[in-house]
């Protein structure tokens, strides 16, 4: 059954937004890694990039103070040369502002002082680090990803993070299955990097792997795709509907394209006809209440205890 | 006999309760039961049913034991150093009839 139809055994009406809460902007598809499970697809050669007329015209929707946080994505956020300055203006209009970073990219040339940056901004991080043992990580994101990773969640603890800063991380799935509990896997991950490494963070987020991108290509390699998505369609939870993150943002493209979600971004599924499409044509009036485009990747978001 | 085990014959288990339905779903409902969480966490018989499949190698237990453990969120480390503790008690076992080989050994010798 289609996610659509879905919807509407568990529901009278279509999904809606219940407001916006978060202004999502991808700053573009450049990063410096090229993950196995990245469902941008990012990685060095990708061009896509957020221009600074497109950065104008979401803080003109910042500095309208009807969204409270800025949610910054990509790719590695940090390598649009326009990132800083979207996070100081953020910052200056009163948003909360979140980066989402990979933790590598503190290591990269030009990025010296990124965690000063990050500290004196205070921006809050949530820091994708796939599991907490060092052959699981490489095995995704390359060789050496998981030593660089350690490193500077250490040096952020150092600056406060994972204390008066927030910080939390993000596990992914290795692979064709879906991640365990939060709860119980937020445990392992602390007590496993506070005796081998002295890291301290604030929350896990298990997150399951969207069946699109390179994810997606992986599930067709392996043969995995069609088992993949019936377990997300027999774990679905009609729970994880009150709070998926589709209904308490808005996210919005490099290219200022408007869409429900970050997912929907990367497979092309723009919001419904009737919404405007645009950064510059944003209406808070109309947006806050849309009803939410979905499509079968959608599954991945509500299986099991949900995925935002 | 290559194809001896196939992917898709572990979906058709419920078959076996065609010829006898009612010992099938009290086998069901038994093992149910037993892989709920109880003084054991569901990860600990998890890691027993793993440990189990590899000793009484069933294709199908292995799968799906290994999946399960995956999405416990174990590693690849964790699953090894079950199953060697799965070969290691096997191992143990054939060793300590050792015993028994001296034991008989020794009463028929002078």
């Amino acid at each position: 059954m289609h996610f659509e139809e879905k919807i509407l055994t568990v529901r009278t009406d279509p999904l809606h937004a219940t407001g916006i809460d978060i202004l999502q902007v991808n700053m573009g598809y450049r990063c410096n890694m090229a993950c196995k499970h990245c469902h941008v697809q990012a990685g060095p050669a990708r061009e896509e990039m957020m221009d600074i007329r497109t950065v104008e015209e979401v803080l003109v929707v910042l500095n309208e103070n009807r969204v409270k946080t800025l949610d910054v994505t990509g790719g590695a956020p940090e390598l649009n040369p326009f990132f800083r300055y979207l996070v100081e203006e953020a910052r200056h209009a009163g948003c909360r502002v979140i980066a989402r970073s990979n933790l590598t990219i503190f290591y990269e040339p030009g990025m010296e002082d990124l965690f000063d940056f990050y500290s004196r901004n205070s921006v809050e991080l949530i820091a994708s680090i796939p599991y907490y043992r060092e052959a699981d990580v490489d095995k995704v994101r390359g060789n050496g990803a998981f030593r660089k990773s350690i490193d500077a969640l250490r040096q952020l603890n150092r600056m406060g993070y994972g204390a008066d800063k927030a910080l939390n991380l993000v596990h992914n799935p290795t692979g064709a299955f879906l991640p365990p509990s939060q709860s119980a896997m937020e445990k392992e991950y602390r007590e496993d990097l506070k005796r081998n490494y002295d890291i301290s963070f604030h929350s896990l987020y298990t997150f399951a792997n969207i069946p699109i991108g390179r994810f997606r290509e992986f599930l067709i390699r392996s043969k995995n795709y069609d088992k993949y998505l019936r377990k997300l369609t027999d774990a679905f939870n009609p729970e994880t509907l009150q709070g998926i993150m589709c209904r308490h943002l808005v996210n919005v493209g490099w290219d200022g394209t408007l869409y429900d979600c970050d997912f929907n971004q990367m497979i092309g599924l723009a919001l419904l006809d009737r919404y405007p499409r645009n950064i510059r044509d944003f209406d808070h009036h109309l947006l806050a209440g849309r009803q939410i485009a979905v499509d079968d990747h959608c599954y991945g978001c509500t299986a099991g205890q949900g995925s935002t | 006999m290559t194809d001896y085990y196939n992917d898709e014959d572990l979906e058709r288990f419920g078959d076996i309760g065609k010829h006898s339905p009612e010992l099938f779903k009290k086998f069901m409902d038994w093992y149910t039961s037993a892989l709920q969480p109880g003084i054991l966490s569901k990860r600990e018989k998890i890691l027993i049913g793993l440990a189990v499949a590899h000793a009484v190698q069933c294709p199908y237990c292995i799968d799906a034991y290994t999946k399960s453990c995956l999405e416990e969120g174990m590693s690849l480390e964790h699953i090894t150093e079950a199953v060697h503790v799965a070969s290691a008690v096997r191992g143990g076992a054939s060793l300590i009839h050792g015993i028994q080989a001296h034991n008989a050994a020794d009463r028929i010798s002078m």
